[in-house]
């Protein structure tokens, strides 16, 4: 079954790391909620989330889904950004005797997963060691 | 005349050596080498494509234009190698850089020359005022079919270009165009594998494309090749762009600093654009660039750039096509095969 509908509400989020931060207490949200979990207030403002970060957790996936299968192994891991947002996605180019908690890692565009032969391509970010 | 405000490349991390694939066919690797002047190739990861990189590369743009992404009027990305067969990969582009949705798309495709043809269509669209920035981009993840002479150079990569009505990093002088009906390299619907015809895409096509183009945008802007301070050709292998510049009477001086092919390989649409990156990322203020592109099919747009001062302020502000080269990991035969869907696999 297409999700191309649930694909396409995420794009904001996916391709342009489009978040909220409340207009009460500043906490940022990604993706963006209804309700501040910090003071419970219900106004935000847009943000962009910035593209740097660094590595707090990762694992190494050497089974994986069957999207994923053409992958194995690749790194999985979560990433504070600067600004404090936290984030999970596959960790891509990364020799894995070279990851690290707390390395640098940035964001790049890359493809996520493909729906079979005939499908649609999904897109959005990984991260990447920074520079 | 327009300009052209920003530009980035990108380059994916994985090379393949002439010698790897040589040792799987049992082909002579020197004498590719020597004969094609090529040592190495990227090679695209499963998660990239003509959209991913062209994304990536638009970035790079984007930081050396120091623009608003909603004031891009037109997105076009030229590549014959589209992740879909109909739907558009500029949408895509377009969403993720945040130029939507009162923008342009248009996907080209015109073999090798598609990227080029990207850049000529912005900069009409920028001189007749419809637009106020243009993005044109030039990227192929290209496969050449195992074993053939094209497998040793089809690699991938992806050059991003803001185009606009001032003069920006580097003034457009004039463009030029020279096309005929030549079937020296075509992929006919549904197949996989690009065909050529051997040596018939040297003499009556490469090089009759290029040279007349070269030629005649030479003479509309009255300049001769000592007149310029370096010139980019196309790069299908690494020997052709030096044969066709000395042909035309430039130096290898001239050629060097855009000449990426013989450790990039042949990025197709992103070919003679990512040569015109690499180098505005060494061009001083006043020097004038030719760059002659060249599409199978067939065809040569022609572009005279005139470098201003504004370079100096944005090469350093995205990573310079050659540091970009500089970082790669070599992978083998097998891995490659994967990567590129060259194994059959089971339902």
């Amino acid at each position: 079954m297409s999700t191309s509908a649930k694909y396409w509400r995420g794009i904001p989020q996916r391709y342009r790391l489009e978040a909220e931060r409340c207009a009460s207490c500043g906490m940022e949200f990604f993706p963006p909620r209804l309700v501040c979990s910090g003071c419970g207030a219900r106004k935000f403002m847009p943000i962009t989330l910035g593209d740097h970060g660094k590595l707090l957790t990762y694992t190494v996936i050497r089974v994986g889904p069957s999207e994923f299968c053409e992958q194995t192994p690749y790194a999985m891991g979560i990433v504070e950004l600067e600004g404090g947002v936290r984030m999970t996605a596959q960790i891509a180019d990364v020799d894995f005797d070279d990851l690290e908690v707390g390395m640098p890692v940035r964001i790049e565009f890359r493809k996520i997963r493909e729906e079979g032969q005939a499908g649609i391509l999904c897109y959005g970010y990984k991260f990447v060691p920074a520079d | 005349m327009a300009g052209i405000i920003g530009y980035g490349a990108y380059v994916p991390r994985n090379r393949i050596k002439v010698e790897e694939i040589a040792k799987v066919w049992g082909a002579d690797a020197p004498s590719y080498k020597r004969g094609l002047m090529l040592q190495e190739k990227s090679v695209p990861s499963p998660d990239q494509d003509v959209i991913t990189m062209s994304v990536e590369a638009t970035k790079h743009a984007l930081a050396r234009a120091q623009i608003d992404p909603a004031r891009i009027g037109a997105v076009y990305v030229g590549s014959e190698s589209h992740p879909y067969a109909v739907k558009p990969s500029g949408t895509v582009l377009a969403e993720a850089i945040g130029a939507t949705p009162e923008v342009h798309c248009a996907d080209f495709e015109f073999a090798c020359k598609a990227g080029s043809e990207a850049m000529f269509v912005c900069m009409g669209l920028a001189d007749a005022g419809s637009i106020e920035y243009g993005l044109a981009v030039g990227a192929d993840t290209s496969q050449g079919a195992p074993s053939d002479a094209l497998e040793y150079s089809a690699a991938a990569g992806a050059a991003s270009f803001i185009i606009g009505r001032d003069p920006g990093v580097a003034k457009v002088i004039d463009t030029y165009a020279f096309m005929t009906d030549t079937p020296d390299f075509w992929r006919r619907s549904y197949m996989h594998y690009p065909r050529h015809a051997g040596r018939f895409t040297g003499e009556p096509a490469y090089f009759k494309h290029i040279t007349s183009c070269a030629n005649g945008i030479m003479e509309k802007v009255n300049m001769k090749p000592k007149d310029f301070a370096y010139v980019v050709f196309h790069q299908p292998n690494g020997k052709f762009p030096q044969r066709v510049g000395k042909m035309l009477g430039f130096t290898k001086e001239q050629i060097e600093p855009g000449w990426l092919s013989p450790t990039l390989g042949n990025t197709y649409s992103g070919s003679s654009p990512m040569g015109l990156t690499a180098t505005l990322d060494v061009a001083k203020p006043g020097d004038m660039i030719l760059m002659v592109s060249y599409g199978s099919g067939a065809g040569s747009d022609g572009f005279v750039f005139e470098v201003t001062g504004k370079i100096d302020e944005v090469r350093n502000v995205a990573p310079r096509t050659r540091e970009l080269l500089d970082k790669k990991k070599y992978i083998e035969y097998g891995t490659y095969a994967k990567y590129r869907r060259k194994i059959r696999m089971g339902e």
